[in-house]
């Protein structure tokens, strides 16, 4: 019945720690490619309002973002404290917005250009009259697919 | 002779992916864009083309104030009883006269039945909430997918979004939901 030792060196051996990188390595390549990285700098303080019924925006690469907002506090001595719209980087107004949607276009293939959808990212608390207005002006730059942005309802 | 080539210490491998791997970390945002979609109505090309006259019983008529109070066709109601109302409107159960018409309609799968002619018109005041406003389209959509859902239940046993694309397009035209958002009153033309 020898078939099993007893005992044996009473010291735990090392734990090879060779594999560490490989491990490290792979969630770095999963975080590199889940990444996205933010592409404007936010201006206004958004806060968007939750709903139910949401569908997910796919293909984000086809997705042109406007944002409603109050001004940032920084800005606000120059802004003001109404709800502002802020097309790419800067603040613009409600004439700018055809402009953006042509340079939107402009920016894609030729073939994608009327799969554009544009995303309102407004903050809750804006009253109905500028998105009212931003409408008006999607639609006479006929770009007619529009996504409210929004939250989902934690039940 | 061949001269062995010191092996290259890689112990501090793991550090530079473990500080490449926390500014990843620190960069991500995994957020996934989701919203409430739309499609905007084209700009009608002719000025003053006729709205076709629907007849009054057939619209379920919804205004938001500046107060945010919501008035479904007279009657002054709560965010949360806006669906059955929608659905109670869209599906006329009893026949009434307040409710809107059905028309006789073949549609695959389900054969003749009666759908209903109701619209559903929104107008916002200007000065309403953009929350509020975003309420009551999710309680429309809310509505909407209940009733699909509905029919698809009582047809296949399964909820609408379970469905193939043409049992979902014979369930979206036995149960049409048409919102129609009223033309802001003040813009266009004089800018």
């Amino acid at each position: 019945m020898g078939k099993f030792k007893k005992g044996g060196s009473k010291e735990l051996p090392e734990i090879s720690t060779a594999s560490l990188p490989d491990i490290v390595f792979m969630l770095l390549f999963f975080f590199m490619v889940s990444t996205t990285m933010r592409e404007v700098e936010l201006n206004v303080d958004i806060m968007v309002p939750s709903a139910k019924e949401i569908v997910k925006l796919e293909k984000k690469d086809l997705v042109s973002n406007i944002y409603v907002g109050v001004p940032m506090r920084k800005f606000a001595k120059t802004m003001g404290t109404e709800p502002q719209i802020q097309l790419n980087d800067q603040f613009s107004t409600v004439d700018d917005i055809q402009a953006f949607i042509a340079a939107e276009r402009e920016a894609r293939k030729e073939e994608l250009r009327n799969k554009l959808t544009t995303s309102l990212k407004v903050d809750q608390y804006t009253k109905m009259g500028i998105i009212i207005d931003i409408k008006q002006e999607l639609r006479k730059a006929s770009s007619l697919k529009l996504n409210y942005s929004t939250r989902e309802t934690a039940e | 002779m061949a001269r062995k080539t010191p092996e290259i210490n890689s112990s501090s491998m793991a550090d530079i992916a473990f500080l490449l791997l926390i500014f990843f970390l620190v960069s991500t945002t995994m957020d996934i864009d989701t919203g409430i979609y739309k499609k905007l109505p084209p700009i009608p090309e002719e000025e003053e083309i006729d709205a076709p006259k629907v007849k009054q019983r057939n619209v379920l008529a919804i205004l938001v104030n500046r107060n945010d109070d919501l008035l479904v066709n007279g009657e002054v109601l709560s965010i949360s009883q806006l669906r059955e109302k929608t659905k109670e409107f869209i599906l006329n159960p009893l026949n009434s006269a307040d409710l809107p018409e059905k028309k006789l309609t073949t549609i695959p799968f389900f054969g003749d039945v009666m759908v209903s002619k109701g619209l559903v018109s929104l107008q916002n005041d200007r000065g309403t909430s953009y929350e509020m406003y975003i309420k009551v389209q999710d309680e429309l959509a809310a509505a909407s997918r209940e009733l699909k859902d509905e029919k698809a239940m009582q047809k296949w046993n399964k909820k609408y979004a379970d469905l193939n694309e043409e049992q979902q397009d014979a369930v979206r035209d036995y149960v049409p939901m048409q919102i129609s958002e009223a033309e802001p009153k003040n813009v266009g033309g004089k800018k």
